[in-house]
């Protein structure tokens, strides 16, 4: 049983159903990751398991530890230890990147931010005073997404896409801490397109059209990567241009093992 | 009360924001009522006053070229819970002067007292000049506050103001400040509020870029809350080659809350340019989830938020 499960979960938003009787385990301490194209429903998936508002009305269950998370809000699941690293994480008028790190920090103090910069390759004395506000570059905000939640010290982290706009270099420090997280126990679910992110995980999960194509190791869901073959045949297929981006082909038939 | 009593009350009761520097170097005049309690001049800047009946006229000048390292601390305030205080204030920064202003108007006890405050400023060609006004308040805001300020950059001059209540009551406040560019000149005015309660703030905010690469930023950031009322006028007139303006608003508005923003913007010059971004309403939603998914309830992300906004 893992740590963290999603069980039988649909939610439809509109008349669209995003996700369709869907089921994961995470494991604990272990790094997970979800692939699949665009608009498969991955975020959609994180937003759930974190309660967001709007996520709430599904059918089926989240469960933490063996107890549901029905009702449980937002903040009430960050207490509890899961948290989320956004896509796109917000920008914040006024708001400086020591206050912003600190405000969710298991420990407050100044030592905690800066380690939290540095983990994530940013030097705490050029961005401790900045504001979390549009003059950041989106690899700069996406890094102190990361630094807050290293100050933290969740249980479970979801990581949207961690990569996206973050250079070579960075993204190595960032992996080390990912394994850092992991041998502190951390459960990690990384959404990726991203062989680079893939390889670091442990367990991986193919999703399109908003269902769970396969599941397994990452050599084998790397797999449909490297044949650049997603087995789905949803009718409502995304377009061949955002599989292209994404460095995979979609096909209709053969061998879909789901 | 001694007038160095007086003072000391004055000054005691902003100290929890640093109160003011002491020093030879440092300038500082402190006004009670219409009595001036405390000055200390340096050299290259001349202060005179004198007692009106309902408060004081302050002649101001920073002479030609001199530049004051430390910042002129100045305090207005009344003690007593009634009472009206009008500072009539006539200031001129000479050319290639520059000089900044931190002034705390404190009013801790105030059940019904007028603060009201007329100002000429001329900030001459090359000069600079930076004013800072904090407001004190007791928690029942009995103040109303009028200060008006009719401002004159010369060519290449910089003029910044901000104003901030955060502690305390606003009681009613009505602001009115309008500001001449000319040519290269460069403007800044800045305002931080929180208004509770049946709080009723006013802004009104004008510059006018009269000359080229004129330049101005009016800046209006507010959280209000309970059945607070808020109304900001910004306005912006261009008239000249590559002159630019922008005017930015952003009033976080919670509970019963009112907000009305009027952005005018008027150019009167092709080749000049002037923006405006108001956003008003409440909390931003994704702002307050990013915070309540590290563990935040939502009344702290709020704080949180507004801390930021009106930083
Ligand atoms: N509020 C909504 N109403 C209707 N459809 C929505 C809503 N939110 C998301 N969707 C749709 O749900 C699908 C899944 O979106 P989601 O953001 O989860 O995809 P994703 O797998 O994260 O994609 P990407 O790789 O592009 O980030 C998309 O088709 C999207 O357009
Ligand atoms: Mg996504």
């Amino acid at each position: 049983m893992g740590v963290l499960e999603v069980r039988d979960v649909s939610l439809t938003l509109g008349d669209k159903q995003i996700l369709k009787d869907l089921s994961v385990d995470f494991w604990e301490g272990h790094i997970h990751a979800i692939i699949g194209p665009n608009g498969a429903g991955k975020s959609t998936l994180a937003s759930v398991i974190m309660g967001l508002p709007g996520f709430t009305d599904i059918a089926g269950d989240v469960i933490l530890d063996g107890r549901s998370l029905q009702d449980v809000p937002v903040d009430e699941r960050a207490r509890r230890g899961i948290t989320l690293a956004w896509q796109e994480p917000a920008r914040f008028e006024g708001l400086r990147v020591d206050r912003f790190i600190a405000a969710g920090a298991r420990d407050r103090g100044t030592a905690t931010v800066r380690n939290a910069l540095e983990k994530v390759g940013l030097d705490p004395d050029k961005y401790m005073q900045r504001a979390v506000d549009k003059t950041l570059s989106g690899g700069e905000r996406k890094r102190i997404e990361l630094a807050s939640i290293l100050a933290m010290r969740p249980r479970i982290v979801l990581m949207d896409e961690p990569d996206s706009g973050i250079d070579v270099e960075a993204l190595e420090r960032i992996f080390e801490t990912l394994r850092e997280m992991k041998s502190g126990g951390v459960t990690v679910i990384l959404i990726t397109h991203s062989m680079a992110v893939l390889r670091q995980a442990e367990h991986a999960f193919l999703m399109c059209n908003g269902r769970l194509l396969d599941k397994g190791s990452v050599e084998k869901i790397s797999g449909y990567f490297e044949n650049r073959c997603i087995p789905c045949d949803h009718t409502n297929m995304p377009v061949a241009e955002e599989a292209a981006e994404l460095g995979v082909a979609l096909q209709d038939d053969e061998g879909a093992p789901a | 009360m001694s007038a160095v009593d007086l003072a000391r009350s004055l000054l005691d009761s902003v100290a929890e924001f640093g109160g003011h520097a002491a020093g030879d170097d440092v300038a500082h005049l402190e006004v009670h009522g219409n009595e001036v309690v405390g000055a200390h001049l340096v050299p290259g800047l001349q202060i005179e006053t004198q007692e009106i009946e309902d408060g004081i006229e302050a002649h101001i000048v920073v002479e030609r070229g001199t530049r004051l390292l430390k910042p002129v601390h100045m305090c207005f305030g009344l003690l007593p819970q009634t009472g009206m205080q009008h500072i009539v204030m006539d200031v001129e920064i000479r050319e290639e002067a520059s000089a900044s202003v931190l002034a705390h108007c404190t009013f801790p006890n105030a059940v019904d007292v007028t603060h009201a405050m007329d100002a000429e400023i001329r900030v001459e060609p090359g000069a600079e000049y930076r004013y800072f006004e904090r407001h004190v308040h007791g928690p029942d805001g009995g103040v109303l506050v009028v200060p008006k300020a009719k401002v004159h950059l010369g060519e290449g001059a910089r003029f910044r103001t901000e104003f901030e209540l955060l502690k305390g009551r606003v009681g009613a406040m009505d602001i009115d400040y309008e500001v001449t560019c000319e040519a290269h000149a460069v403007l800044e005015m800045i305002a931080r509020l929180i208004g509770r309660g049946a709080d009723s703030i006013v802004i009104h905010e004008t510059g006018h870029l009269v000359g080229e690469y004129a330049r101005a930023v009016l800046q209006s950031h507010m959280a209000l809350r309970d059945t607070a009322r808020a109304e900001v006028f910004n306005t912006i007139t261009a008239a000249a080659a590559y002159a630019r303006g922008h005017v930015d608003c952003k009033e976080i508005v919670q509970e019963q809350a009112v907000a009305r923003a009027v952005p005018i913007v008027e150019v009167r010059h092709p080749k000049a340019h002037v923006t405006h971004e108001a956003a008003i309403g409440s909390v931003d939603s994704r702002q307050l989830q990013t915070i309540m998914s590290r563990g935040l309830t939502e009344d702290d992300a709020v704080e949180l938020i507004i801390e930021g906004l009106l930083s």
